[in-house]
């Protein structure tokens, strides 16, 4: 027993840890080379960001979208697919609830108006999560360029739609949304007041732990990962490799596509161009520093969000960019450090590999 | 011990060495003599690995000491013991397929002119070993090209281009066919004569009989039992090995069956296309009765894998019909026929029989999670208690049900998918390979498995690579060559002599 938690803690805690420390040392050097002292920097972008409520608000909103992303991308990993759409379903999220709030009369009640937006999210994202899962289902089609260029056309697709028939005149967003609004976390707690914080954060929470349920207590989440860990064994066992393919990128799209309200119906209450701002490809290193793992993916998102808003908050000390650098360094140390993403890496690239030498025997593996 | 005068080539002394709870090896000692081959044998899980890495400097131990020609190595490395002339051959394979001969076995030891690897002397320098040691391979040809014996003869080239004196090899032959096997056993001999000291990590006890001088036995962690090969009986090693009484006597006892009866399993016409060919199943018809087992004889690569998956749903048959208890299930998916009644122990546990990052609770269900589940929620509960049934019932080792499937030997590895197979309700179970890469305790518990499924009025269908294997436990045998039944007869009829022509090609005919 006690063994089994020293392995816990070596493979799943150490290796954000180790990329942690290997970050701040980083950062250490970075801020002296600008002729500052570290201490005083850190001191600082704690206090911006977990020291007062307005930070710890912003925090909090930032982290609730990287969540959305960050399951989307744990849940196709899971599978043993690596979904980089995140970024295009997390706009057509938006784009759903927006829609799904235009279309409600004024005056429907949240109780109803409310599940519809968040449904249309869902949709919206799901169904770019579909493409790809259907492509990869069908016809063998890799997920990893399908989901990088579907993030081009639906981007694309979406700024026609915005520009060309939707927006308020000399903006690229469309008009507020008639019903479907959810309250900002400052209206309920007065410490918050002025930050984007609002209450998609319970909403996304509760994703987060309906997924770790799904993930690891239901007979498709066992189905799903077993697809994902030994392809082979799951279709010995029974299980459908291609359906499961299809559904979890569906899944993933969909979880992508909820962090859609964050912005939406929590913060501005409108469709913008480009709200995304490159949290759907944050969400990647959000999964891989997360573990894959709904817990770890919250905790990872918090962390994100602290770095991306304790930016700001130490940019007239430092240049806010040294947070990007942080970020980067992160995310390649514990993609070196993480044995489950070497994994994934080295057996995706086989399967490139595999699928060159004999591409009939694979396609047929893929279309059952 | 301690034959006088000579001084031994390794003495190991009071080994241990633990992975966290495990004590892999617990006091285990080991003295090889210069110049001989000395087997080391014991089942699965036994720590003769352990004890060669150990050896090898690839682990340290946690006690007890190393002599290597007289001189104490203890706590050495990889590297040192390479320089001293320990040399490792690996059960898998390290080569870079993309290399040839000559480049992998001088990788990291690159004779170089002017800084620059020369490639030349390189060749050359391959050649004059394969010459001196007997090992026939092409210096030029890449190693993506070679057969599996010829990779090896490629491992050991590079254990000797680097100076070894002391070979290590584990589980030679576990990849290789029995020409092959006959064709390492000559190398070995020559390399011995050669000056050279071997040790030889196995659990078929022929092999042992066949080259050993002499063997030392593990159990457990520990060494049990030190004999002069010649001086002992497979039968007296097997004892050892498991610590009781072994039968390993083919069984001729057949039960008086009766006549015909309605086909548990038939297939018809099947044609099933390969990975290569066309038709890696060329219009294949057979049944198989209940209480029956047939048993199909071949080597591998004429088409079983492909017809036992196509069977199972696996592969897509181009044509024919498969029918289970009378009812036509070829339209049918895995998990459907699964359902109708088919249990499948398939030929590779680590691709396909086990989910290897899975507890053995959850590999335990595989294939039957849809009745381990209640509105698509998993029933933990149910889980475990047929996990505890299972482990306790088939003495899978270590019995801890949170472990990961990959943690275990392959021979309780090899347990846990017989044991899943065989606890579900079915009326014909596909058996392929079903004790490869199992120790001698295991084969013989599995064997006793199968028989008590045969005899509860299942139909087994049987395929092995082993021929005794073959003979001793079907009714009926069946000959693949080229993807076609060439030849089907009765147990009685049957014997390795008059498989052989069959199996070969030798002799074809449409099977009756």
């Amino acid at each position: 027993m006690n063994e089994r938690l020293r392995v816990t803690l070596e493979e799943g805690v150490l290796p954000p840890l180790v990329a942690l420390v290997v970050a701040l040392v980083a950062g250490d050097i970075l801020i002296l080379t600008y002729g500052q002292a570290p201490g005083t920097v850190w001191r600082m972008l704690l206090e911006g960001t977990w020291g007062n409520a307005y930070g710890f608000g912003q925090v909090l909103y930032k982290a609730t979208t990287l969540t959305c992303t960050g399951l989307a991308v744990a849940v196709s990993l899971r599978a043993g697919l690596f979904n980089i759409g995140a970024e295009g379903q997390l706009a057509a999220g938006g784009f759903g609830a927006a829609l799904a709030g235009l279309a409600l009369p004024a005056g429907t009640p949240s109780f109803i108006a409310v599940p519809v937006c968040v449904i249309a999210a869902l949709v919206a994202g799901g169904a770019v999560g579909m493409v790809p899962g259907v492509l990869r289902a069908r016809f063998g089609a890799h997920e990893v360029i399908v989901t990088i260029m579907l993030n081009f056309i639906v981007l694309a697709l979406l700024n026609y739609f915005v520009s060309a028939k939707l927006h308020v005149p000399e903006t690229l967003h469309t008009p507020e949304v008639h019903a479907g609004t959810l309250p900002r976390l400052a209206g309920s707690f007065s410490g918050f007041h002025g930050s984007a914080a609002n209450w998609s954060i319970v909403i996304v929470a509760a994703a987060a732990a309906a997924v770790g349920w799904f993930l690891f207590r239901t007979k498709a989440g066992y189905e799903l990962r077993a697809v994902g860990l030994q392809p082979q064994a799951a279709e010995y066992g029974g299980v459908r490799v291609g359906s499961t393919w299809r559904n979890a990128l569906t899944l993933s799209g969909a979880l992508a596509g909820l962090g859609g309200i964050n912005f939406v119906l929590g913060y501005k209450g409108y469709y913008e161009d480009g709200f995304t701002g490159g949290a759907g490809f944050l969400g990647i290193a959000v999964a891989l520093v997360g573990r894959n793992n709904p817990l770890g993916v919250v905790l990872a998102a918090l962390f994100f969000a602290t770095l991306s808003q304790g930016g700001l908050a130490i940019n007239a000390m430092v240049p806010k960019q040294i947070v990007e650098v942080l970020q980067g360094i992160v995310i390649l140390a514990v993609a070196t450090a993480v044995p489950e993403v070497r994994r994934i890496l080295l057996s995706s690239a086989s399967r490139v590999a595999a699928r060159l030498s004999t591409p009939r025997t694979s396609n047929e593996a893929a279309r059952r | 011990m301690g034959n006088a005068g000579a001084v031994p080539a390794v003495r190991m002394t009071a080994i241990e060495k633990r992975f966290g709870a495990v004590r892999a090896n617990r006091g285990a000692n080991l003295e090889v003599r210069q110049g001989e081959i000395h087997a080391l044998v014991g089942e699965n899980g036994a720590g003769k690995s352990t004890l060669m890495r150990v050896l090898s400097g690839m682990y340290p131990c946690d006690a007890g000491t190393i002599e290597v020609g007289g001189r104490d190595v203890t706590g050495w490395t990889t590297a040192q013991a390479i320089g001293a002339g320990v040399g490792m051959v690996h059960q898998h394979f390290m080569l870079v397929p993309t290399l040839t001969v000559a480049e992998n076995v001088v990788l990291g030891r690159e004779p170089v002119s002017v800084g620059i690897f020369d490639r030349a002397r390189a060749v050359r320098e391959v050649e004059a070993l394969c010459e001196q040691s007997g090992l026939r391979v092409s210096p030029e040809r890449l190693v993506a090209d070679l057969s599996v014996g010829e990779a090896q003869r490629v491992e050991i080239l590079k254990t000797l281009y680097r100076g070894a004196r002391v070979l290590l090899l584990d589980e030679p032959t576990a990849v290789l066919s029995p020409p092959e096997v006959k064709e390492l056993w000559n190398v070995l001999r020559r390399v011995r004569d050669g000056g050279a000291t071997i040790v030889l990590i196995t659990h078929k006890l022929d092999e042992v009989m066949d080259v050993s001088a002499n063997v030392t036995v593990m159990r457990q962690g520990e060494t049990v039992a030190r004999m002069a090969t010649r001086e002992t009986t497979p039968e007296g090693i097997a004892k050892a090995m498991v610590g009781r009484d072994v039968d390993l006597t083919v069984r001729e006892e057949r039960r008086a069956k009766s006549e015909e009866t309605s086909a548990a399993l038939e297939v018809r016409n099947l044609v099933v296309r390969g990975a290569r060919v066309e038709r890696a199943v060329n219009d294949v018809s057979f049944t198989v009765a209940p209480g029956e087992v047939l048993g199909i004889a071949g080597v591998e690569g004429n088409g079983q894998t492909e017809l036992l998956e196509a069977i199972a749903g696996l592969r897509v048959a181009t044509s024919g019909s498969v029918l289970l208890g009378g009812r036509d299930i070829t339209a049918l998916g895995v998990r459907a026929r699964g359902d109708g009644g088919l249990s499948h122990i398939p030929e590779d546990r680590h691709r396909r029989g086990l989910i290897l990052e899975y507890s053995l609770a959850d590999n335990l269900v595989l294939g039957q999670q849809h009745a381990y589940a209640r509105h698509g929620i998993l029933d933990r509960a149910a889980i475990a208690t047929h996990a505890r049934e299972q482990i306790a019932a088939y003495d899978i080792r270590p019995g801890d049900a949170t472990l990961t499937a990959g943690a275990l030997s392959g021979g309780n590895q090899q347990k846990v998918v017989v044991a899943r197979e065989m606890s579900r309700a079915f009326s014909a179970l596909l058996a392929a390979q079903p004790t490869r890469g199992v120790d001698v305790g295991a084969i013989e518990f599995i064997h006793g498995e199968l028989r008590k499924a045969r005899d509860a009025g299942n139909a087994i269908l049987l395929v092995s690579a082993e021929l005794r294997e073959v003979l001793s436990l079907s009714d009926r045998i069946a000959v693949m060559y080229g993807g076609r039944f060439v030849t089907v007869m009765p147990r009685g009829a049957a014997s390795e002599e008059a498989l052989g022509p069959w199996m070969t090609g030798a002799k074809r005919e449409a099977a009756a």
